[in-house]
């Protein structure tokens, strides 16, 4: 099984519910996988051993200017822009190359070739029990979605794989969440919560992902958010009390259930509840 | 005309908050909201009269299925796995054009994508340009890049010198359209593990692109320690702390009533954020 844990809003609280997630139900095989290659944020939290590092790389093209002969086919079938034909040079753009293959394909002259270019990596090891995976993009680089394809090509279906999902609505939290049986959205009883759940239901609807909420810093008086959630008929699934000692345990990178052991067994259930709508999702 | 772009790397920091109090206090300034796929500086500043333009961008393959001969090519050939059963998957499609230009059949074409809006409003602060990606669409950085170009526009028509823009969270894409060629970053971030470590990665992105970088440290007080370390740790990169703010709850209460914190009280935390603005806009102004 795949549960994704997103939000829309960035700092909501998707680590601490992934990692809280995890560490409760570890003796079931868990695996985390953090997505959010922008900034990472599991490990912190986590502190694996890390085992393994594989580079991420995308596929650019390389020009052998014995064979190339100026046609300029490359740069007519390249929409991203990444390939421009001078009068006798090829100027290329390697950031701006999405690794579609379709100028090393159609050269009438074979005269392309593809190389890697790195852009970023994916670490794997353990901890506490649970199989950890991050992907990392470089600093400087653009383009997310290769990096969050690697790191879920690392999904071992025998385990519940957990993914920590990047925050917004746009292609990396498309890819993040691609293929998982159910997302949990953790938001905040704020305006902002409440209109970044609003277009992260959007997406998971757009995607066919079950989905239920988890209302993060609760207590407030804001209210819109669950009267959303009940007109909307999206369950709530849990509820995390505004605190200063959760914030704090946070800021020094102590898991939730580890510093309030007392969540363990609200983790559980949370499990439980999302195994039992998978099931019921799996029969319609 | 300056620029000034509000960034954290970590998300749920207070940029908005922060970038929404400098709408109040600054003059003669237009607003731009770069976060573009979970825009919210709207709900602060309620912006009225829109002009909505829609915004294209990027094109999605589709088959005919009365053309097509079952060949298979363009499924093999698709490096985004966006081709099964001889039907393309919109949301995998990055447009490629890669299976049109084989396809033996032509039995490919593609369609333009309305991939959001972009809009052009006046708030009671000034003009503010802002945007919405459409649901699970691509090219959130083009469309970054459409709303800061407005907003240069409509600073120049205006004879207005400034430009505050609310940045998105992460370092990828969006961030990179949103800080390349401004004048001076802001970033706000917190003193928990995860914010120090995103710290550091959108520090990386400022000196990639050669952008000056301020720091605010956010609720400062939840953890003093990891706040002298991230001072600590600009001081050794000659980064300038220019503000540490400490938790309030004033905070979530005047964005629980949809005000800026200047609007919803002269309180320690709206006198603290007004001497951060005096601070950056004497900044600014040297730079």
């Amino acid at each position: 099984m795949i549960i994704s844990v997103a939000s829309g809003k960035g700092g909501t609280g998707k680590t601490l519910v992934a990692t809280s997630l995890a560490l409760s139900i570890a003796d079931e095989g868990v695996q985390i996988l953090d997505c959010d290659v922008e900034e990472p944020n599991a490990h912190l939290l986590l502190n694996p051993n890390f085992e393994s590092s594989e580079p991420v790389e995308v596929l650019v093209p390389q020009v052998d200017d014995d064979k190339c002969n100026y046609c300029g086919k490359c740069s007519e079938v390249c929409v991203y822009h990444s390939i421009a034909v001078m009068k006798e040079r090829v100027l290329l753009f390697p950031e701006l190359c999405h690794g579609c293959g379709a100028c090393s394909y159609l050269c009438p002259e074979k005269a392309i070739t593809e190389v890697g270019r790195q852009i970023g990596v994916v670490e794997s090891g353990h901890a506490n029990g649970i199989d950890f995976v991050h992907g990392k993009i470089n600093v400087g680089e653009a383009m997310v979605p290769p990096v969050i394809r690697k790191v879920k090509d690392k999904i071992n279906s025998k385990s519940i794989a957990i993914i920590d999902v990047p925050p917004g609505t746009s292609c990396p939290v498309v890819e993040a969440v691609r293929g998982s049986d159910y997302c949990i959205l953790v938001t905040e009883p704020t305006p902002f919560g409440k209109n970044d759940l609003e277009l992260a239901v959007q997406v998971m609807k757009q995607m066919n992902i079950p989905c239920g909420v988890i209302i993060n810093r609760a207590g407030s008086n804001d209210k819109s958010v669950e009267g959303y959630c009940a007109r909307e008929n999206i369950p709530v699934l849990m509820k995390i009390l505004l605190s200063t000692d959760i914030a704090k345990l946070y800021s020094k990178g102590i898991p939730l259930v580890d510093g309030m052991p007392e969540y363990r067994q609200v983790f559980r259930h949370l499990y439980d509840d999302i195994k039992k709508a998978v099931a019921v999702e799996k029969s319609r | 005309m300056k620029e000034l772009v509000i960034l954290s790397g970590k998300g749920g920091t207070g940029k908005t908050t922060i970038a929404a109090s400098f709408a109040a206090l600054a003059k003669d300034k237009v607003l731009s909201d770069c976060d573009v796929d979970a825009a919210d500086l709207h709900l602060l500043l309620k912006p009225d009269s829109k002009i909505t333009n829609e915004f294209w961008a990027g094109q999605t393959a589709v088959i005919d299925a009365d053309k097509c001969t079952e060949c298979g090519l363009c499924q093999d050939l698709c490096r985004f796995d966006a081709i099964h059963d001889y039907k393309v998957d919109p949301v995998a499609c990055e447009g490629c054009c890669f299976c049109k230009n084989v396809c033996g059949e032509d039995a490919i074409t593609m369609q333009e994508n309305m991939s959001g809006h972009w809009y052009v409003s006046g708030t009671k602060y000034g003009p503010m340009v802002h945007a919405k990606l459409g649901i699970a669409q691509e090219n959130s950085g083009r469309l970054v890049t459409v709303v800061r170009q407005n907003a240069k526009e409509k600073a120049e028509d205006s004879g207005l010198e400034l430009i505050i823009s609310d940045g998105p969270p992460g370092i990828g894409c969006p961030v990179i359209s949103s800080l390349s060629g401004a004048t001076a970053a802001l970033i706000v971030t917190e003193p928990s593990l995860s914010g120090m470590h995103d710290l550091d990665r959108i520090i990386g992105v400022c000196s990639h692109f050669g952008i000056p970088a301020m720091v605010c440290i956010n609720k400062y007080d939840i953890n003093e320690e990891n706040t002298a370390t991230i001072e600590k740790y600009c001081a050794d990169k000659n980064i300038e702390v220019i503000a540490k703010i400490p938790f309030d709850n004033a905070a979530i209460q005047a964005l629980i009533e949809q005000k800026t914190l200047v609007e919803h009280s002269n309180g320690a935390l709206a006198k603290q954020v007004t001497a951060l603005w005096n601070n950056l806009s004497e900044r600014l102004m040297q730079s």
